[in-house]
């Protein structure tokens, strides 16, 4: 994403080997990226107690600085101090991985993300399919946290989650064919280039079927049946606290993050927008921040499915139609 | 190729370095005073009264499993076939609807089994 060419003349001329070089740049990518996935929390979790606030006709945090705005940072350094619980049954491995396991997918999966006209960190050719596999991965840190606190509730939540994400995983995944096919490429970058009337318009089933299984892909309400929390008591996380609690929170609105990224990108047209090509990173913000408003606007409205309905829409309503979706995209391209 | 292969590992080694850091830190500023009933786990604010809660689970899990392979897999196929669906023309897509006709019959036979029903 930086002006290689100088780069690796400047690489030539000092005796620095390329990998070094790639390695270096990457290394700073890293933290930069992690740097914005903090901030990001903390403006979403923020945005999460104002909205909620705001819907429930209540203030939201006032106290802590202006209109509440270092609630988020008090809150964060008390996690920093509280005690790190460690159940007695526990397993010593399982149990201390699982945060990791949960975290670095929603981390990982930030690096293939375009947020403006060549701005991106690693532009792979098969993104989709990149941000797809590794995004599934976290089903593995769930079932990890439910079975390693070897506690009840831990585990019939973590074994629901699963069932639940892998459900939603297949119609998600179906109902991305369509953009690929219109957009004859797998790289985010040329499918947001190709984007010059949204693919929500060309595509309004795949987008609908995306938008819904991205929600209980990342156990947003009203799929948040892991971490029920009237009778699972948070479910797969309850055994956990202090730092890697923290860790969980972290993952979860990393998660929702990138999948609200990805649906601007796949749907609402990435950076594009009026104005100059440099305003791009403010529209994806705009849009991204929008699709986050929407997707909290649903969690506070509507009340939360029960498991055999979730499971229902995932394999009879949503599968059916991803496919129905690339039939009729199919058709559509062949008669134009 | 080789780039990407760099970024992916150094962004791996940098997420699992922040986080056992993170963990680490708070490591250092926390007071410990494990406690024999804070050691329990979790149960509602009972005593534990229950067994072991590695239990057996229902076959159904199992069962959504096997579809998700099935389906998954079939997402790979159709995808590198999206990709160059515009060049590909007619025949392509007419095998495609075969493909896809296959498996929407094994989704209506696992449907009419009672497979997909969560009980």
């Amino acid at each position: 994403m930086l002006s290689s060419a100088q780069l690796i003349e400047f690489a030539n001329n000092n005796g620095i080997p390329l990998w070094a070089l790639n390695a270096s740049i990457a290394l700073v990518m890293a933290i930069v990226v992690f740097a914005i996935c903090g901030l990001g929390v903390i403006v979403f979790v923020y945005m999460e107690r104002k909205v909620s606030a705001d819907f429930q006709l209540r203030w939201g945090p006032m106290h802590v600085g202006w209109h509440g705005t270092l609630q988020l940072i008090a809150d964060a350094l008390k996690l920093f101090s509280k005690e790190d619980v460690f159940p007695r049954n526990a397993d010593p491995w399982v149990f201390r991985l699982a945060p990791i396991f949960m975290f670095l997918p929603a981390f990982i999966s930030l690096m293939v993300m375009p947020i403006g006209p060549g701005i991106v960190i690693q532009d792979l050719n098969v993104g989709l399919l990149y941000i797809l596999a590794i995004t599934s991965i976290s089903v593995a840190g769930i079932v990890m946290a439910g079975f390693g606190s070897y506690n009840k509730f831990a585990v019939i939540g973590s074994l629901r989650s699963a069932a639940q994400m892998v459900s939603y995983e297949v119609p998600r995944a179906l109902s991305i064919i369509g953009v690929v096919m219109i957009a004859g490429s797998g790289k985010l970058s040329s499918i947001v280039g190709a984007q010059h009337i949204w693919y929500a318009i060309l595509q309004p089933i795949g987008f609908v079927v995306f938008f819904v299984s991205s929600l209980a892909e990342t156990n947003r309400a009203p799929f948040d049946l892991p971490e029920t929390e009237a009778e699972l008591v948070n479910g797969y996380y309850n055994e956990y606290s202090g730092m890697r609690f923290m860790f969980f929170l972290f993952a979860e609105y990393i998660a929702l993050m990138s999948a609200s990224a990805l649906t601007v990108v796949l749907f609402l047209g990435g950076w594009h927008g009026p104005g100059p090509e440099f305003l791009g990173p403010i529209w994806f913000l705009v849009k991204l921040f929008a699709v986050i408003y929407v997707i909290m606007w649903i969690r506070w409205t509507l009340p939360r499915f029960r498991i055999d309905q979730v499971m229902d829409l995932g394999w009879k309503v949503l599968l059916p139609l991803a496919l129905l979706n690339i039939f009729i995209t199919g058709i559509i391209m062949l008669v134009i | 190729m080789i780039s990407a292969i760099i970024y992916f590992s150094i962004f791996l080694i940098v997420g699992i370095a922040i986080v056992a850091a993170v963990i680490g830190i708070s490591k250092l500023l926390q007071t410990r005073k494990p406690t024999k009933a804070k050691l329990d786990p979790y149960e509602c604010g009972m005593p534990n009264v229950t067994s072991d809660p590695r239990v057996q689970f229902k076959i159904h899990y199992y069962i959504f499993g096997l579809l998700l392979v099935i389906f998954d897999v079939e997402m790979l196929f159709i995808f590198p076939w999206a990709v160059t669906f515009r060049s590909l023309g007619l025949a392509a897509f007419i095998e495609m609807t075969v493909f896809i006709a296959i498996l929407v019959l094994g989704l209506y036979y696992a449907w009419r089994k009672g497979v997909l029903k969560w009980v």
